[in-house]
């Protein structure tokens, strides 16, 4: 079974995002790129897959810049077999990045696809379940648990009051939460590896699909600030401020 | 124009979530709400009495049951064409569903607002809350998930709609529910506590988490926790409070042993009133607590019990 595994590039999870001055945007110039966490968690997965014998083929995707291959080199070190980048300098948006990758599933014709499920830069947590929504493939989102048996998935679900487990008719689209696995570091020699490993590049329109946002972005600006408050001396003195000032209990 | 809200319920009525959700609907004009599963009666009724509500669309059938993505979806869409905006809380719920269905109505969802601009634009956080973006859709219909932290929910009773079954034909998706495990409480839940209590990895261990039990039962209180406490194995997943867990916005929030980093503050920051106990004077928590206690948790936990008692 072949896996495709969309990779994301953002801001790394450890930047403290700054909104530009003018309101047009977060500052992203100058600023480190990383795979989106929960992608490495879904790459991690999808090697672990194959470790195991259950797929034959990893093949990685990303979207974007040029700059975007970086991310796919990141997944080929992980242990991706080949990788895909889409080229675009257009904003995608998880319609676009679903109807794009719709397409390269119907060219690549995967049994199973990976993802994150949700990017850490706009936490839109769409795309997986547009995808599969696009195909007509079954979802099993916020996966923490995975298992392929035959022709059925089997995904333990993080839901709000606990975990549930859906049975899925592969090819599916699985989203992976942050409890699946953790991810590898990726080794030296794989990096070296990885360098050899081929990555093909490819634009929108050699899929047929219009990538064009629907969303336009009107502003950005920062949240209120939380001012600190006062120290308290003792227990006493918290539970009469929270009794008679700040009056919650 | 008009909104359906898709409705979340269990057997104490529709969940506060969900009603958060028709407060961010009932901003925009019209608002009809949508109950979906299998033997919902009792849920349609309580539905019919959400103030703001003027008509609840009851979908009762097996393969609804479990609230799969697949089949709620196809209701959903089948349900479109009458609405201008498809809304529901962004829950684990509202969150595999309604993207599933924006994009077979070729939409782009708006995920998780935390405001209403107008009837295209939406205020919405990213990067784990550190900004706030206003977006504005070009999409005929609109498709939204609701945090239902930053809209007042509407009171569950007050409202009196009129009921109208509609009929589903759900195809078979390729997706079988086959079990669920969910943590028993009788606390409230995390996302609708009036107060809520969590514990970090200043906690130490699993069973240390028993010390903020009678607290919690004092406050009639929710139990939460950080990431740290749930990596560390200490309390499930469910219990996270966070970027990557639930989001609250309580009237107190008390973080106990909680250094406050940043994915931690992402979940409870907008909390009403926030109080930090912690050992170590420079935690960060303490930068956005109102009310900070510099204590060894193991003493203060008790006092705190003791303290409230007396009340």
């Amino acid at each position: 079974m072949k896996i495709l595994v969309p990779v994301k590039r953002v801001v790394d999870y450890n930047v403290k995002v700054r909104v530009k001055v003018d309101g047009t945007g977060v500052e992203t110039a100058g600023v480190k790129m990383s795979m989106n966490p929960f992608d490495e968690i879904a790459v991690e997965e999808a090697v672990r897959l194959k470790e195991k014998g259950v797929a034959t083929e990893i093949v990685a995707v990303s979207m974007g810049i040029t700059a975007c291959q970086e991310t796919i080199r990141t997944a080929l070190a992980m242990g991706a077999d080949r990788g895909i980048l889409v080229e675009t300098d257009v904003e995608l948006q998880p319609l676009a990045v679903a109807k794009l990758l719709k397409a390269l599933v119907d060219k690549e014709a995967p049994g199973l696809v990976i993802m994150g499920k949700q990017a850490i830069d706009d936490d839109m947590n769409a795309t997986g379940q547009m995808l599969a929504a696009l195909l007509g493939w079954p979802q099993g989102t916020f996966a923490s648990k995975l298992t392929i048996d035959g022709t059925t998935a089997s995904v333990t679900r993080e839901v709000d009051g606990g975990l549930e487990t859906v049975a899925l008719a592969l090819p599916a689209v699985v989203t992976a939460d942050l409890r699946l696995n953790e991810p590898r570091y990726a080794s030296l020699p794989n990096i070296m590896k990885a360098r050899k490993k081929s990555i093909e590049t490819i634009k929108p329109a050699d899929l047929g699909v219009d990538p064009a946002p629907r969303l336009t972005l009107v502003s950005v600006a920062e949240p209120a600030k939380r001012k600190a408050g006062v120290r308290v001396a003792s227990v006493a003195e918290l539970v009469a401020k929270l009794r008679t000032e700040a009056k919650v209990i | 124009m008009t909104a359906l809200v898709l409705l979340e319920f269990d057997a104490a009525g529709i969940k506060q979530p969900s009603r958060s959700a028709v407060a961010a609907a009932a901003k925009l004009g019209e608002v009809h709400a949508l109950v979906a599963g299998e033997g919902v009666a009792a849920a349609a009724a309580a539905a019919a009495k959400l103030p703001g509500v003027t008509k609840v669309l009851v979908a009762d059938a097996p393969a609804l049951a479990h609230a799969l993505a697949e089949p709620m979806a196809s209701l959903l869409v089948a349900l479109a064409p009458a609405y201008s905006h498809l809304f529901a809380a962004a829950t684990a719920v509202g969150k595999n569903v309604l993207p599933r269905v924006a994009a077979l109505l070729d939409v782009q969802p708006v995920s998780d607002i935390a405001g209403v601009v107008d009837a295209d634009q939406f205020v919405r956080p990213i990067y784990a809350g550190n900004a706030l973006a206003t977006v504005k859709s070009a999409d005929a219909k609109k498709v939204i998930t609701v945090r239902a932290a930053s809209f007042d929910p509407v009171a569950a009773e007050g409202g009196s709609a009129a009921i109208e079954n509609v009929a589903v034909a759900v195809a078979d998706a390729g997706s079988r529910f086959v079990g669920a495990e969910l943590s028993k409480s009788e606390r409230p839940e995390l996302t609708a506590a009036r107060v809520v209590i969590s514990g970090g990895r200043g906690m130490q261990a699993g069973e240390n988490f028993r010390l903020l039990e009678p607290i919690a039962d004092k406050l009639g209180a929710a139990v939460g926790a950080s990431r740290a406490a749930v990596d560390a194995g200490f309390v499930p997943n469910d219990y996270q409070v966070g970027q990557t867990g639930k989001i609250v916005a309580p009237e107190l929030y008390v973080a106990v042993g909680i250094s406050g980093a940043i994915q931690h503050l992402a979940g409870m920051k907008d909390s009403k009133v926030i109080v930090a106990i912690n050992k170590d004077e420079e935690a960060p928590i303490f930068q956005v607590a109102d009310y900070g206690l510099v204590a060894d948790l193991f003493t203060a936990l008790p006092e705190l019990a003791a303290e409230l008692g007396k009340g």
